[in-house]
Parts: C-alpha cells; sequence; structure tokens
C-alpha cells in the first residue's frame, strides 16, 4: 500500500513538474494557463486545436529570433515533453496529426492573395505586427500582436498543412478570419501557403554569439569637473532632461563620505521611454539614462552602458533598432563631452 | 525486502519530485508573479534585504510618465546593492560600473505582476576578470533566491 501511493505521489510529481517547468519558462510572457501577455494566448481552445505536438516542440527549441521568444536550447527533450503535456492538459481537445507534405503551389499568386488579404496585419513581406503583446495596460489595437510569418523560427516549426488549417478556418477569439470570410478558394490558400513558404532560410539555432562590447567608454582630455559639466551641456543638446548626479554609493553612506572620484549623470526624455516601452515593457533594464565620470590616477574617463550589448539579451529585433538610435545619442555626448 | 521497496520507492519519489528552475533565457531572468503589484512589491522589497542588500532606491517610472500625460500602469526600477562591494567593485573594476547597482524591472499586467532582470552569470563573459567570477555567481544565486521569494504563492 505505502508503496501504491508512492507510486501515485510520483505520478502527480511528473505532472507537477510540466506545470512547473511551463511556471518557469513560459508563463511570464503566455500568462498562467496560456491567457497570453506578451506572448501569445496559446491557452485559446482554437488554438490548441490547431496545433500539433511537433510545432509546439519546434518552436520551444528554436524559439522566435528577433521576436522576443527565445530559443530554449537548453532544455531537454524530457523537459520540452513535459511542458507541453501540461499546455494539453488545460483544454481537452484533438491534437491534429497532420502529415508533413509540401504544398506545391504558385508562390507568385499567393503573394497577390497575400498583400490584399493578409498585409495589412502581418506586414510586408511577412514581418508581423509591431510592439509585443500586452503593453502593462496602455490601450493596444489588436488583441494579439499578428506573428511574423516570415520568421524563420516560426518556417522552422509549421508545416504547410498547418498553415493550411490556419488560412481554411482562421482562428476564433482573434481577429484572423477564415478564408470563406475572405472569399478564399482552396488554390488561392494553397498559394498563400507556398507564398509564405517562399519566406523560408536555413535556420541556426543554439547559444546566441552576444559580441557587442558591454560599455562604451572614452579618455577625457578635461578635468573631471570639466568633463561631469561638459556630459550636463551634451545632455541638453541631444533634447534630454538632466535628472540629478550623484556617485554610485550615494544613498548607501553619509553625504560626507561620498565617492570623490565617480559622478553619475542621470538624464531622460519621457518620449523616448514611453516610445521604448512599447517597443518591449521591459527596456527598464536600459534605465535611468546615465553617463558616469570617474577618476583614477589623474585619469578621467566617461562611460554607459552600450544599449546594443544589451540588447542582445532581449531577442527583439524592433529594439535592436531602437539600441542603435539610442548608441548613437550616447556615443555623441561621450565623444563632445571628452573631446 | 518490505525495507528493500521502501527505500526504492522514497529514491524514486525524491528523483521525480520537480526541482524548481531557474526562470533563465540565458541572459535574462523573468518572472511572473500571481500577487497584485503592492503586494509583489513589498516581498521585493523584504527578499532583496533577507538577502543581506540594502534598498538603495526605487525610479517611479509609472509617476513621471503619469506626470507628463502618459497612460501606464504601476512600472518601477528597484536599486539594490552592498556598501562595502559597491566600493570595493568601482575601486578595482571602475569599467563595471555602468551596470552597477544591481536592479530589478517590477511592473504590473493587470492584477499579476511581472519582474525581469539581466542575469548576473551572463557577466562573467562580460567582465571575464578571474577576481569577478565568484561575484557573478554569488549575485546570480542571489537574484533566483529574490526572484522565487516574489513568484512563491
Amino acid at each position: 500500500m505505502p508503496v501504491a501511493v508512492l507510486f501515485l505521489v510520483s505520478l502527480s510529481a511528473c505532472a507537477d513538474r510540466g506545470e512547473q517547468l511551463y511556471t518557469d519558462n513560459c508563463a511570464t510572457c503566455h500568462g498562467h494557463r496560456g491567457v497570453g501577455g506578451v506572448g501569445i494566448p496559446i491557452g485559446l481552445k482554437s488554438f490548441l486545436e490547431q496545433t500539433p505536438d511537433e510545432y509546439l516542440h519546434r518552436t520551444i527549441r528554436v524559439g522566435r529570433p528577433g521576436r522576443i521568444m527565445p530559443s530554449f536550447y537548453r532544455l531537454s527533450e524530457d523537459e520540452i515533453s513535459a511542458i507541453i503535456k501540461h499546455i494539453r492538459s488545460w483544454k481537452k481537445t484533438d491534437i491534429p496529426q497532420w502529415q508533413g507534405q509540401r504544398i506545391r503551389a504558385d508562390a507568385a499568386k499567393g503573394q497577390q492573395v497575400y498583400e490584399k488579404h493578409c498585409q495589412s496585419c502581418h506586414g510586408k513581406d511577412g514581418k508581423g505586427g509591431k510592439g509585443t503583446g500586452k503593453m502593462f495596460s496602455r490601450p493596444r489595437d489588436l488583441p494579439i500582436v499578428p506573428p511574423a510569418l516570415n520568421n524563420q523560427g516560426f518556417l522552422n516549426s509549421v508545416s504547410d498543412q498547418m498553415l493550411r488549417n490556419i488560412i481554411k478556418h482562421g482562428r476564433e477569439q482573434t481577429p484572423m478570419p477564415s478564408a470563406s470570410e475572405l472569399k478564399l478558394s482552396d488554390t488561392d490558400i494553397d498559394n498563400l501557403v507556398a507564398y509564405i513558404r517562399s519566406f523560408q532560410i536555413t535556420l541556426v539555432t543554439g547559444e546566441k554569439i552576444l559580441d557587442e562590447s558591454p560599455i562604451l567608454i572614452y579618455d577625457s582630455r578635461h578635468s573631471y569637473a570639466e568633463t561631469i559639466s561638459n556630459i550636463k551641456k551634451a545632455v541638453l543638446k541631444q533634447n534630454y532632461q538632466l535628472v540629478k548626479a550623484h556617485s554610485l554609493d550615494h544613498g548607501l553612506v553619509p553625504a560626507g563620505a561620498k565617492s570623490q572620484t565617480e559622478t553619475m549623470v542621470y538624464f531622460c526624455n519621457y518620449d523616448v521611454i514611453y516610445d521604448a516601452l512599447a517597443i518591449d515593457p521591459r527596456i527598464g533594464m536600459f534605465l535611468p539614462c546615465r553617463i558616469t565620470v570617474t577618476q583614477n590616477n589623474g585619469r578621467v574617463q566617461a562611460m554607459s552602458i552600450n544599449p546594443k550589448r544589451l540588447s542582445q539579451l532581449f531577442n527583439n529585433d524592433e529594439l535592436d533598432q531602437a539600441c542603435e538610435r539610442m548608441h548613437e545619442t550616447y556615443s555623441v555626448i561621450l565623444k563632445e563631452a571628452t573631446q | 525486502m518490505k525495507a528493500l521497496i521502501q527505500v526504492v520507492s522514497i529514491t524514486l519519489l525524491l528523483l521525480l519530485t520537480p526541482v524548481s528552475q531557474a526562470i533563465i533565457t540565458g541572459e535574462l531572468i523573468m518572472i511572473r508573479s500571481e500577487k497584485a503589484f503592492p503586494e509583489a512589491m513589498r516581498t521585493l522589497q523584504d527578499a532583496i534585504r533577507s538577502q543581506g542588500y540594502v534598498m538603495m532606491g526605487v525610479q517611479p517610472v509609472d509617476e513621471r510618465l503619469s506626470k507628463r500625460g502618459f497612460k501606464t500602469d504601476k512600472y518601477r526600477i528597484v536599486f539594490f546593492g552592498k556598501t562595502e562591494q559597491n566600493k570595493h567593485l568601482s575601486d578595482l573594476y571602475p569599467e563595471l560600473v555602468p551596470y552597477l547597482p544591481l536592479k530589478i524591472v517590477i511592473y504590473a499586467e493587470a492584477d499579476e505582476t511581472l519582474l525581469v532582470t539581466a542575469d548576473p552569470a551572463a557577466f562573467i563573459d562580460l567582465y571575464p576578470h578571474p577576481g569577478l567570477r565568484n561575484v557573478f555567481r554569488q549575485w546570480h544565486e542571489d537574484m533566483l533566491r529574490i526572484m522565487k521569494t516574489v513568484q512563491a504563492e
């Protein structure tokens, strides 16, 4: 009897394992029980009915390069299977078992259909809607950001049959209409699948190469005090507001004991912050905007985080573009203040 | 024989009991807490202090945006550190200062709360000084404990 109880408890532990893995790796973006967030609502009955386990498996494995969903290359096969089993436990649906045959059709004609019926949501060349999903209570145009159909992670996960099914039936509880609502024929659908498939190239998966330097750093030709003053002037020229300036140990030590060898100049542009938060709500990791001036054995340096390096942690192409601009802003300020 | 079966069963049970994992994408640590923002914020600050850190400040991003007419929900950045450690690190490794002090971003999503921070273990590649490796590993462990405390029901 004790053995039977232990066996049942261990079975329960297996189920809990899938739930724990989901909580740890997926719930942050997809919400508990897949209600959605930054990530799509994978708990929708229509999603689960249209999605084979192979798609879920590949998606977890390869992610969506540049579209926030990371590649969970560190998870074992068992762990991925446990997560999928947990996802399936939310709703009782049939699991599609489509064969993997390619659909041979006319991609050029599919492009015409795409441009007429799909581009307004899924973007030119299948690049997807802008921004993330939920944006912490700010109104958004669509309940779900239209996926990027040209994303290599998506194309390496989805079969032609799955694509066909989604186009044919649409997806309930999302803005995705069915083919009949759009008056598309079966030939139109096949051509559309062929067009979407034409975006696919070879996908390289696994650990990312993070190659940007962590900081921007410049030696200053000026004194410590002059460099700090120059930073402030350069910040204002870039249309940022100065917020404050103090040492790293501010708040930790009494006023008289603060460091005399480093000063952090804080600045802000709230329009820029608001726009950046719409791209990715996690950008608080880049804040506050700040440049540090240090002096050490007569050497004065000014430095900041490198936004391009930090952006590499987020797997968000839109954010990468914003960080290119931020990198330029920081570089201009640093150069003006130190040269 | 009965004792052997019991030992094997217990061993199997322990092996199959889920061990809570880090929520790490490789470079970021993120969690979703079912606590509403105010409670999550209190729990976060308590968890930070319980790991021996001092609260160094909270950046109220939401308040500053709201004052300028932007519509936003709760969004804060919590900064924390250890006095002596910060001084020691900034003296020896000034190039680390742009990433100090440690911080966690915490924001509301309806009646739940999301937290995100950079995984300090990722700093090992950014700053490959032998003297910093153990510091980053300790921060990594501390961050995981802090985040899991807020995530716990």
